[in-house]
């Protein structure tokens, strides 16, 4: 991006490029359109997944759908307001007035499920030997990547039954969006891995394949974390022998139902610069994996009541309301700062926005405005599910939800 | 001799992502190497926050100037790499430097790290605590305060406990000498966790989670800074007027018109709309101030800085820390 800036800069007055115009997102289609199955919200940490991924729930119960949203980690607020006050790992019904279809949300138990698979896979009794493994407790409740993918076993255990139209899932507050895609496939990669099995191989095959290099490293091993740790890993791979061939396809099979028609990513981001980076490479991987992408909903967004003056013009008019004194004088002008500040504010979200679509352009946009206060109840979820589904052209400024100022006249 | 300086010499400051906690570390560094005492500023997410702070090329992994302050202070940075780290546990503890980088060669360093996540965290918290315990021939601390730009809210407490992470994995042996050692420290009047927060829902209900949690596995707790504060723009009667009953265009129109702008149409209505937004988001501010103040911890507002944030910036915020330092010192 730098370098065509400064290619540019070399050139006398080079003709200014048209503003990049972003494709309009009609969300109302896509969670309303019977053959979406899946959608997953996915983005930086903190950009409003989870509420999107609620709101989205709400509109497509309000069309008519029977809708599961699957959430990882709720804001306890938002988490009450929809009744999730247990961790209980079962869709719960949320009541909603008025609404045709259904709305039902689950929070993920992360250990809950792993342990759930490791009881179908295998005899009572070496299941009871795997789940009293000290090693497997901390592989089950805070191995990086478990969350990940025990939200995507749980999003395939959903889809496979037909109580559900639709699911829509939220992915893990990890720190890199991309870490949804990689972990199911780290995670069979490690319990696969060279260095797991020969690490263990001297209490399964003997010391014939360990080299006298391994053995030095696994002394190492043990020095660090101490002894007890190797032969808890030792016996809970062996325990887990039998299984293995089970989760490595469960892995494979989950990753490819998010590349089958009816499965849906959306991307959320907010109009600041780390978290429409985090989109833009999200973006790009989902387009290397061939993974489809309905659009990015850019949340948070700071449009302006009026854009009939500019910011310039607000803060000039805002000196002459107050030179001109009077009764309301102070207030107004304190009005026009107020308006100055957001149109300013609305500037730089939009100039985000307009780079955004300069390197992504087939990707449509939908804007949500933020609201004075967080999300935390059925009303504040259906005023934004109005933002997410109505239509692009429909709002108060005339200006397209694609956008958070109008495209610039020429 | 300072009349009565204070104890704590290890700050480690957190808040929840996109509060500024990076920002608030780097300038309570500043503000604690003001007339000549030396500071390090610790980076533990491997994230380069701190070079891009202060416009510098990324930190490696050793203590590098990053800044001077008067009086001849100086802060020096330091981005702490876990592999790096654990090759120098393995030196200092089994002279197993050479031997270290072959295991990195094979992925063993990678793994073991991956095996036993709560192992990241000793080797970073022992790293901290090297450098606030490290000490010159004389006997006075090499560096006056450590500052650590710590994980966030979510995970400061199962970061900075580090016993209680590796109890589950290791009863015996070296790591848990090690991680013993650090809790020591970190458990000590020496350090302080600083909560870094803005008037919004969320982060002020995670500093107060964080409170709780910190409290309760007994880590001492610092100061709370509420970060980018801002003033409202609006005379006060009027801002609990409009906050309370909303204002109309009628509030506005007359003022609009002696400046000449009766004749864009719908003004009037759509700032009073956005003044009215500006006073009830300021009075839901209020209410969280009095929250953040119901928490009982020290409290410091830091403003919202038009622009970026450079050095100036960076001193101009640190000026603020120093005086809530002093008067923590007097109180």
């Amino acid at each position: 991006m730098t370098r065509t800036t400064a290619r540019t800069r070399r050139q006398p007055r080079p003709p200014a490029p048209p503003a990049p115009e972003a494709l309009p997102f009609e969300l109302a289609e896509l969670v309303t359109d019977p053959g979406t199955r899946i959608v997953v919200c996915c983005g930086a940490g903190g950009v409003g997944k989870t509420t999107t991924s609620a709101a989205l729930g709400l509109a497509a119960a309000q069309a008519g759908r029977t809708v599961v949203v699957l959430t990882i980690d709720p804001a306890r607020r938002l988490a009450q307001s929809l009744g999730l006050v247990e961790l209980d790992n079962e869709p719960r019904r949320i009541d909603v007035p008025g609404a045709p279809g259904e709305l039902h949300a689950m929070m993920l138990d992360m250990k809950r499920t792993f342990d759930d698979i490791v009881v179908a896979h295998s005899t009572p009794e070496r299941a009871q030997q795997i789940l009293d493994n000290p090693f497997y407790q901390t592989l089950s409740s805070s191995f990086a990547g478990t969350q990940e993918y025990m939200a995507m076993e749980k999003l395939g255990q959903l889809r496979a039954g037909d109580r559900w139209d639709l699911v829509i899932v939220d992915t893990p507050p990890s720190r890199s969006a991309l870490d949804f895609l990689d972990a199911p496939n780290r995670m069979s990669r490690f319990l696969d891995g060279t260095m797991i099995r020969l690490l263990t191989a001297p209490s399964r095959t003997g010391f014939r394949i360990a080299s006298a290099g391994f053995l030095f490293f696994s002394r190492i091993i043990s020095k660090i974390l101490g002894g007890q740790l190797l032969r808890d890993i030792s016996a809970f791979v062996s325990a887990l022998d039998t299984m293995f061939g089970g989760f490595r396809e469960r892995a494979t099979a989950t990753y490819e139902l998010l590349r089958r028609p009816g499965t849906w990513f959306v991307v959320v981001a907010t109009p600041e610069p780390d978290a429409l980076r985090e989109a833009s490479y999200f973006v790009d991987r989902l387009s290397t994996e061939r993974m489809p992408l309905a659009g990015l909903v850019l949340n948070r967004t700071h449009p302006p009541t009026t854009t009939a003056l500019s910011a310039t013009r607000a803060d000039g008019a805002a000196e002459e309301v107050l030179e001109a004194g009077g009764e309301g004088a102070e207030l107004a002008a304190g009005a026009l700062r107020v308006h100055a500040e957001r149109m300013a504010l609305a500037t730089r979200e939009q100039h985000l926005a307009d780079r955004f679509t300069s390197a992504h352009p087939e990707v449509a946009v939908r804007t949500v405005p933020a609201t004075a206060g967080d999300v935390h109840d059925l009303d504040g979820l259906r005023v934004m599910a109005d933002a997410l589904i109505g239509p692009d052209g429909d709002t108060p400024t005339g200006v397209p939800r694609r956008r958070i100022l109008p495209a610039r006249r020429r | 001799m300072d009349p009565a300086p204070s104890p704590v010499r290890c700050h480690v400051v957190t808040g929840k992502g996109g509060t500024g906690k990076t920002t608030v570390a780097a300038a309570l560094a500043l503000a604690l190497a003001a007339d000549g005492r030396q500071v390090l500023l610790v980076e533990t997410e491997g994230r380069q926050g701190i070079a891009q702070l202060f416009d510098t090329p990324p930190l490696p992994y050793e203590e590098r100037r990053v800044a001077v302050t008067r009086g001849g202070g100086e802060v020096k940075a330091l981005a702490i790499d876990v592999e790096e780290a654990l090759l120098e546990y393995l030196e200092m503890f089994y002279n197993l430097r050479r031997a270290g980088r072959a295991l990195r060669r094979v992925g063993a360093v990678d793994f073991a790290t991956t095996i036993a996540p709560g192992l990241r965290d000793v080797l970073l918290t022992g790293k901290v605590k090297e450098a606030v315990t490290r000490r010159r021939p004389d006997g006075r601390p090499v560096h006056d305060a450590v500052v650590v730009d710590a994980p966030p809210t979510g995970r400061i407490t199962r970061f900075l406990n580090v016993t209680g992470e590796m109890a589950g994995l290791t009863r015996s042996g070296p790591i848990k000498t090690q991680s013993d050692g650090v809790m020591a420290v970190l458990r000590s009047p020496q350090t302080a966790v600083h909560l870094v927060t803005l008037l919004e829902d969320m982060p002020v209900q995670e500093t107060a989670d964080a409170i709780a949690e910190l409290t309760s596995v007994g880590l001492p707790l610092g100061s709370v800074v509420v970060n980018m504060a801002t003033e409202p723009a609006l005379p006060e009667p009027e801002l609990v007027r409009a906050a309370e009953d909303g204002l109309a265009g009628a509030d506005l129109a007359a003022a609009l018109a002696a400046a000449g702008l009766q004749d864009v149409p719908g003004l009037a209505d759509a700032l009073a709309a956005a003044a009215t937004e500006h006073a009830r988001r300021w009075a839901a501010q209020d209410e969280l101030r009095d929250e953040v103040e119901a928490l009982g911890r020290p409290t410091l507002e830091l403003p919202l800085l038009p622009g970026p944030i450079d050095l100036g910036a960076l001193f101009e915020l640190a000026g603020r820390l120093e005086e809530h330092l002093r008067a923590g010192v007097a109180a």
